[in-house]
């Protein structure tokens, strides 16, 4: 037992609450409840059945023919583009608009970076009849229009983050202002397994659906719950969290996480916060980030929206540290070159963010025999206008 | 005994100004400190500048970001302070979010501020368990206040909890928000403030956020010993400049 959080809300010496005094009552309020609400039967049930009618849950494992064919290996992909909404982010908000009902909430605000999120968010919301405000930065809005047209269909409120460099980390922000705001009728649904302690765990516990569904998956395909290699893209975290989860003591089973190097690791231009960051504090955790000497937080960079945060989630700043997995970073290019090859090897255009981890082929040989499940975190429609710039397609 | 202290121990309401170091230009520090001493102010809290301010409103973020755009940084504010206590006497409290700090190093951290004489410190993010834990002993050592905040929704039993482990004064958030969201106050925080007046702590309560004028101040200290001005004195200096602070001084004391 070394891998997952601990009773002080730490991974390791990462994690914990640095959080201003007028969010206290709100997180207190979380840390004491979220353990024993999310333990009632009353809840599971009532996640269970929304993750299966609602999200198509469980997603399929898919073993990957032609890709494992030209790899010379076994490589099996969860279709987590195959969830309503598109991604794995939605099993993280039905868990918590849930959590928000219990607490007696009913105004909702979010953050989201490349919209899945938000999205995913707007969705829950319609569904339970809250109300929905979504931050989300200036920048991101322009480079991301089709979700946002998507939170606006569904009912949510788009409020532009026009502080600092009006992306995802100021989206977070705001979000977090917003909550110091509104300290009595609204639920903050974080998008990621990141901010103050309870945030990590209870996103990670809502995503472990992932890594539980593999597991008897798997033994139906495979004879085994366990395969050799699970790897996953990491922006804040959340499905590489939920992809691990079961795994994460297992040390028998390889836990990848991909990161965005963006345009290369010494560029300047990268989100590879594992490599190029320093433990320190973002949004409320204290975790790996991208900052200068002087502790000011530096502006990532990544082709894909949803990996461009210059922290990551304290469990997997306990992961890095600690070698339990294997951190690897992959560049722009890699990753169109990786989401243009499954397109046309299998059928399936990934989310940008999930083109990071099909790169890894290229990085790293694989034996004949192993068994690896890729989280394929989301699908790519919403990235459409940014593979046919890139390929002139 | 620590300038704050001694301070409060004064027979007034007191009143606190907070501004963003570096802002409006990089080297204003000094003078905006010495200039607010002499116009009458009691207490100044240097907000060293920080590129994600949770806590803060647009006003406190710009200041922030400009201030960081015009090169500030721990290591220029402080050589900036150097000689600060030949010519100003009152107390004198660093206000920034704990990364920063961090990265510095806690220890010398406090530890150059002991040199320079300030006084105390106010770290929004910085949790009391960690504080209490990790830092206590460090801050204890360079004879540093650390002053905790209370918000209307803090609960009776954490109040009291953070007043046994105060020793300076409770910086008593106005109302719900951050900085520079309110205008004017309403009953509810007059109530508020009675409320906690009538809990008879130990350490007097400092009001901020949400002051910006000569009513909201006098109404902040009806039932406080002070209050602190941030936003609103960041207006003016983006307005006016540095060079009539004290027509807003006069604004706020008379
Ligand atoms: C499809 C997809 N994958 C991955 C991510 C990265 O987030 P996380 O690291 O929390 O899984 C995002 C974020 O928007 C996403 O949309």
């Amino acid at each position: 037992m070394g891998y997952n959080i601990n009773e002080k809300g730490y991974y390791g010496e990462f994690g914990g609450a640095y959080i201003p005094e007028m969010l206290y009552p709100n997180i207190e309020e979380l840390q004491l409840n979220y353990l024993q609400i999310m333990a009632e039967p009353s809840f599971k049930a009532e996640f269970d059945q929304l993750l299966k009618d609602y999200v198509g849950r469980p997603s399929p494992l898919y073993f990957a023919k032609r890709l494992s064919k030209k790899y010379n290996t076994k490589i099996y992909l969860k279709r987590e583009d195959l969830n309503h909404t598109g991604a794995h982010k939605i099993n993280n908000t039905i868990g918590q608009i849930l959590m928000a009902q219990r607490l007696g909430k009913t105004r909702i605000i979010a953050e989201t970076g490349a919209g899945q999120h938000g999205v995913a968010t707007a969705t829950v919301c319609a569904l339970m009849n809250m109300k929905c405000i979504i931050y989300m930065g200036e920048i991101d809005i322009a480079r991301q229009a089709p979700n946002v047209a998507r939170m606006k269909m569904l009912g949510a409120e788009v409020r532009p983050a026009l502080s600092g460099s009006r992306t995802l980390k100021d989206a977070t922000n705001e979000a977090i202002r917003d909550w110091i705001n509104n300290p009595v009728d609204t639920h903050y649904i974080i998008g990621s397994v990141v901010g103050p302690h309870p945030y990590p765990d209870m996103v990670a516990r809502f995503q472990a659906v992932i890594s539980e569904e593999i597991q008897w998956q798997l033994k139906n395909k495979e004879g085994t719950t366990k395969p050799n290699y699970v790897i996953a893209c990491v922006g804040g975290g959340s499905n590489a969290a939920g992809a691990f989860y079961h795994y994460l003591e297992d040390i028998n089973v390889n836990l990848i996480a991909v990161e965005a190097a963006g345009k290369g690791i010494n560029s300047g231009k990268s989100a590879a916060t594992s490599v190029l960051g320093r433990e320190g504090i973002i949004h409320g955790s204290k975790t790996l980030l991208m900052q200068t000497n002087d502790g000011q937080i530096t502006e990532p960079y990544s082709i894909s929206a949803g990996l461009d945060y210059p922290g990551v989630g304290p469990m997997h700043a306990h992961l890095y540290t600690s070698g339990r997995a294997e951190f690897i970073s992959i560049t722009d290019d890699e990753a169109m070159t990786a989401g243009l090859e499954l397109s046309q090897l299998e059928g399936i255009i990934p989310a940008i963010e999930t083109s990071h981890s099909l790169a890894i082929f290229n990085h790293k040989q694989f034996k004949t025999d192993d068994i690896i499940v890729i989280n394929l975190s989301g699908r790519g429609d919403k990235d459409l206008q940014n593979y046919i710039d890139y390929f002139k397609i | 005994m620590n300038r704050i202290n001694q301070k409060l121990q004064e027979d007034k309401k007191l009143l606190s100004i907070y501004f963003s170091a570096g802002y409006p230009n990089l080297n204003d520090t000094v003078s905006i400190i010495q200039d607010l001493e002499k116009n009458g102010v009691d207490m100044i809290e240097i907000g060293l500048p920080f590129s994600d301010p949770l806590a803060d409103g647009p006003t406190i973020q710009e200041s922030s970001t400009k201030a960081l755009s015009n090169g500030m940084t721990t290591e220029i504010l402080f050589d900036q302070l150097k000689g600060i206590r030949q010519n100003v006497t009152i107390p004198l409290i660093i206000m920034g979010y704990f990364n920063p700090i961090l990265q510095y190093g806690v220890e010398k951290f406090c530890k150059t501020c002991k040199v320079i004489g300030i006084d105390g410190l106010i770290i929004p993010d910085l949790p009391i368990d960690v504080y209490n834990e990790q830092y206590r002993s460090i801050f204890e050592a360079y004879g540093l206040i650390n002053i905790f905040l209370i918000t209307p929704q803090t609960s009776i039993k954490r109040i009291q909890f953070i007043d046994s482990i105060s020793n300076g004064f409770i910086y008593m958030v106005s109302s719900a928000g951050v900085t520079g969201s309110s205008s004017g106050f309403r009953e509810k925080q007059t109530t508020y403030f009675k409320r906690i007046a009538d809990m008879k702590l130990k350490n007097p309560q400092i009001v901020g956020f949400g002051i910006s004028n000569n009513e909201t101040f006098t109404q902040a200290t009806a039932y406080t010993k002070g209050a602190i001005i941030g936003s609103a004195f960041i207006k003016h200096l983006t307005k006016e400049g540095i060079n009539s602070i004290s027509n807003f001084t006069n604004s706020i004391l008379n």
